[in-house]
């Protein structure tokens, strides 16, 4: 699988995606630059977290007006895999990849810890090795992951199968002491309608070391989409 | 209109003597800007003029040192050619006049001074000091430092992995924010500070100055001049975004060889930095100001060089590399501008517009930085409270319930999951253990790291309070396996010129270097904080102690959770169960007296190195030293962190109730183990105290001849303290 992670000024979770990307693929990701506007032949793109331009203006927005979106907008038209994790998703959101938006946690403050996540889907290269309903825990660390949308998008999303993964407590419920940061639908991560764009908030590439504590469960998500790239 | 300029002076913070010492090194009047340079230059903050003399007698050296005090952080080799730099400082007076900003800036200052050495921060801790809990303002400080830190650690992709947070009435009118960096070098990829080369250009890199931080609080525009504008006196504002920036840019240059030294803008901005690096290389500069990069017009030599803006730095370069670094910090968005060239005349000299604005020796006014041995009085030693003189509880666990749900026993939860501490992916144990663990990237080895000091021993024995403050230190990161390396220290206390202040100083640095000598464990980098104190009332002595230690292998570490149900508990050291200044002592009787617990330093080191051997051997895997709170707190916090039960059988012998439960004797752990047999063997022919006190299991916790208590019910009441205090009125 030939991946690439793009960086922004102020990613800071590059380096966490490419050491992820390098032990499972098995081979070093390309480093893209935001201001590069020619991308190599890929299977995958990454939209690292981070802060991007400091999350000045709004989390996300500066970004997705970088130079490089304009290729990774095309290249997802494409039918190319891109994954944007916690800012990642921010900015793909802003950049009109995928619906809805990020908001502020619901109690005002940035919050780092574990949280359990009930996969929705596994209708989608990253979500094919996991199994629907299954719990996995990745971490999150963000003060802007309130997932928001409006009522017809919400519904299409519900009925399209297009939201891959749901805070939800250790055995699988859907719980409001659960979901950390106020999120409509406890909406974790969703889909395009294609299916090969993700954007979620919590960490997979945190969570693929099962030395780290969070089980090794991330690692499955890259397992998916290496399987999609070779089928 | 004519200036008086030993008034000047003097609103400058300079003292008579002082001043008159200006006069003689320069045989002449020196101009504003001169005294704003001497004046910082020779300021507490750094020249540590009262502090000097006794920093002097601390241990520095040491196989593992590859840098002490000096630099803008210690440096210890971790092995294959790698070496761990790291230090802690304060930013206590800027946090109290604005907490979320003075909290943010401190964090700033700190992963400046490590990737100023050419280290990669890969975590951050901190130790936080509030007021009582019921004083008004208290959780205004709170939440705003928590989201300063926060702010500023989190954006730059630094984990904050550990740190500790009391409350104490004698901080109510000064907090302390004492924050501390870690960073991963190579051994020969160090940069330090001192210039080198005659004629190399001098360059600035990072933000913009503007006129924040300028220590101005003092100074009126009309002292000097009544026509000027108003001095804008303000705490600096941190910007982690341009801070994250400049130290990828950093870090890429770095690596190009064209840097020949680079030292970070700091306290006193411009102008420390500049003197440092002349000072050390032994070298003179020439600046032109009107080259530095300014945030607004208008803006003065004295500006300029006593601006504390943040994200700045000052290099040499090597001649002729100037394109290639421009390059870099343009890449990186940043200001870049060659403000100068080193000289051989010793001596700086700033231009502005052509201007001479300011022209002093170097090594005069570095040497000549007064060095006060102020007067001081050994603290009062107190008496020793036996148990027999506090009352006997008739319930341990009511007790074990009100001390979980005190401020300094709740969990800190509220505070540390507002930092990101899984960043960078090499988290190992984050916050809420003895010492965090990160792994060095790429390795398997790991750095165990602590931040520990109890103001209430210090405060009662500055001596004991010095070495338990150490001895606390070592045993965290004895808790987890790892092999203690060395420490840095951030010394907190009132007026150096009161002789009873000056004297917890003296007494805290003695134990601190006994503890230091005795453990191996040197001091390699520290920063003291003077004048913490409010119309007379100062803080508790707070020698605050950030340690470094190195495990071989993050898969082979112990954590304080117990890991299966039907272990043997052991508790390794003992003591008489020493009540005095004990928390026990604090929250349950309301008294705060009686000498604190005598730490024999002999037998830390035997109770450790033992613990350290038995978790490299796989015999144990939970591990937990005690520390405030005595020993049930210890078994607690190891069921609360698993969930898992256990129960305590008081040995025969043991000292009377409270005193065993909640005594606080020192150079104690608390082991969870399959084989308590064996290991109680092999403790005793290391000649180290061992007794099996009691079995995991369960999911309560119970008190021989006591009642019990369930686990959940203590992990909400430990949880529940501080959110519901935030959520307060």
């Amino acid at each position: 699988m030939r991946a690439a992670v793009i960086v922004f000024p102020g990613s800071n979770c590059d380096r966490d995606a490419a050491v992820a990307l390098t032990k499972i693929v098995g081979r070093a990701p390309a480093m893209i630059w935001h201001r590069d506007t020619e991308l190599p032949k890929l299977d995958l793109i990454v939209v690292p977290g981070g802060f991007s331009y400091g999350d000045y203006l709004r989390s996300g927005a500066m970004a997705a007006r970088s130079p490089v979106m304009r290729e990774v907008i095309k290249r997802a038209e494409a039918g190319v895999a891109v994954l944007g994790i916690c800012n990642g998703f921010q900015i793909l959101t802003e950049a009109g990849l995928l619906p809805g938006a990020l908001m502020r946690n619901a109690a005002l403050k940035f919050i780092c810890r574990p949280v359990h996540l009930r996969v929705e889907t596994t209708a989608t290269a990253f979500t094919r090795r996991y199994k629907k309903g299954q719990v996995v825990t990745f971490p999150i660390a963000h003060g802007e992951g309130n997932y928001f949308a409006a009522p017809e998008v919400m519904k299409r999303l519900e009925g399209e199968d297009r939201v891959a993964f749901r805070y939800t407590s250790p055995d699988g419920r859907i719980d409001p002491a659960h979901n950390p940061n106020g999120s409509l639908g406890a909406i974790a991560g969703i889909l395009n309608e294609r299916r090969n764009v993700l954007g979620l908030m919590p960490h997979p590439e945190r969570a693929s070391d099962p030395l780290l504590g969070f089980g090794g469960t991330g690692a499955a998500m890259f397992e998916g989409l290496i399987e999609a790239v070779a089928a | 209109m004519t200036l008086d300029l030993a008034a000047v002076a003097a609103d400058h913070g300079l003292n008579d003597t002082e001043y008159q010492r200006v006069l003689q090194i320069l045989g002449r009047e020196p101009n504003v800007v001169e005294i704003g340079v001497f004046a910082a230059m020779w300021s507490e903050h750094c020249s540590y003029k009262s502090s000097k003399v006794w920093l002097k007698t601390l241990p520095t050296t040491g196989p593992q040192v590859v840098c002490g005090p000096g630099e803008n952080a210690g440096v210890v080799d971790i092995g294959d050619g790698q070496v761990c730099v790291f230090k802690m400082e304060s930013h206590n007076h800027p946090s109290y006049i604005e907490p979320y900003q003075g909290a943010a800036t401190g964090v700033g200052g700190i992963l400046r001074d490590v990737f100023t050495m050419g280290a990669r921060p890969i975590a951050n801790l901190n130790a936080l000091r509030f007021g009582s809990p019921k004083h008004p303002k208290t959780r205004h400080f709170v939440s705003g430092v928590v989201a300063g830190i926060g702010g500023y650690g989190n954006c730059m992709g630094v984990p904050t992995v550990g740190g500790e947070c009391t409350f104490h009435p004698a901080y109510d009118g000064n907090i302390l924010v004492n924050a501390m960096t870690v960073g991963l070098a190579k051994r020969d990829g160090l940069f330090f500070s001192a210039a080198k080369g005659v004629g190399n250009p001098v360059v600035y890199v990072g933000s913009k100055t503007g006129r924040d931080g300028i220590h101005g609080a003092t100074m009126s525009s009309a002292s000097f001049d009544a026509d000027s504008e108003a001095k804008r006196p303000t705490v600096q504002v941190g910007d982690p975004f341009t801070e994250k920036l400049l130290l990828e840019a950093c870090l890429e240059l770095m690596a190009t060889g064209a840097i020949i030294a680079i030292q970070d803008m700091g306290a006193a901005g411009l102008t420390s930095s500049s003197f440092e690096m002349a000072s050390k290389g032994g070298l003179g500069i020439a600046l032109e100001l009107d080259k530095v990069p300014m945030r607004e017009t208008g803006m003065t030599a004295y500006d300029l060089m006593l601006s504390e803006s943040q994200e700045r730095m000052l290099m040499v370069l090597n001649p002729g590399q100037e394109e290639r670094a421009r390059a870099i910090f343009e890449k990186w968005e940043l200001d870049f501008a060659v403000i100068g060239r080193t000289t051989d005349t010793g001596r700086m000299v700033a231009t502005m517009n052509g201007k001479v604005e300011l022209d002093l020796p170097i090594d005069p006014l570095a040497e000549a930085a007064p060095q006060y041995n102020r007067p001081w009085t050994p603290t009062p030693k107190r008496p020793t409270i036996a148990p027999g003189d506090v009352t006997v509880p008739n319930d341990p666990i009511a007790v074990l319930r009100t001390l979980l749900g005190t401020a300094d026993l709740a969990s800190k939860r509220w505070i540390w999951e507002q930092y990101d501490s899984s960043v960078m992916a090499d988290t190992v144990v984050g916050p809420g253990g003895d010492a965090a663990v990160v792994r060095v990237h790429g390795t398997k080895k790991g750095l165990a790291l602590s931040s520990d000091c109890t103001p209430r021993y210090c405060y009662a024995d500055p001596v004991e309070g010095g070495k338990q403050a150490v001895a606390e230190a070592w045993r965290n990161l004895t808790a987890v396996g790892a092999k203690p390396l060395a420490i840095t220290d951030n010394l907190n206390f009132g007026s150096p010129e009161n002789p009873e202040i000056m004297g917890q100083f003296a007494g805290c640095i003695q134990g601190i270097g006994a503890a230091s000598r005795a453990l191996d464990f040197p001091v390699v980098s520290g920063n003291v904080s003077f004048y913490n104190q409010t119309e007379g009332r100062a803080i508790l002595p707070t020698p605050t102690i950030g340690s470094v230690g190195v495990v071989a292998d993050v898969a082979r570490i112990a954590s304080i959770g117990f890991k299966a149900e039907g272990e043997a508990i052991v508790l390794i050291g003992d003591g008489p169960g020493h009540l005095g200044s004990s928390l026990y002592l604090r929250e349950i009787e309301g008294r705060e007296d009686g000498a604190p617990p005598p730490v024999d330093l002999a037998v830390e080191h035997t109770n450790g190195d033992f613990v350290r051997a038995e978790i490299a051997s796989g015999a144990v895997t939970s591990c937990h030293d005690v520390s405030d709170g005595g020993l049930l707190v210890a078994i607690a916090d190891m069921a609360m962190a698993s969930r898992l039960g256990a129960t305590l059988d008081v040995p025969a012998g043991a000292p009377p109730i409270h005193a065993w439960l909640f005594g606080e004797d020192q150079g104690r752990y608390v082991v969870a183990v399959r084989d308590a047999e064996a290991l109680v063997a092999r403790a005793r022919r290391a000649g180290v105290k061992a007794a099996v006190i009691g079995r995991t299991g369960g999911r309560e916790l119970t008190i021989g001849g006591f009642r019990s208590i369930s686990v959940e019910e203590l992990r909400s009441i430990h949880e529940g303290w501080l959110p519901a205090y935030m959520a307060g009125p």
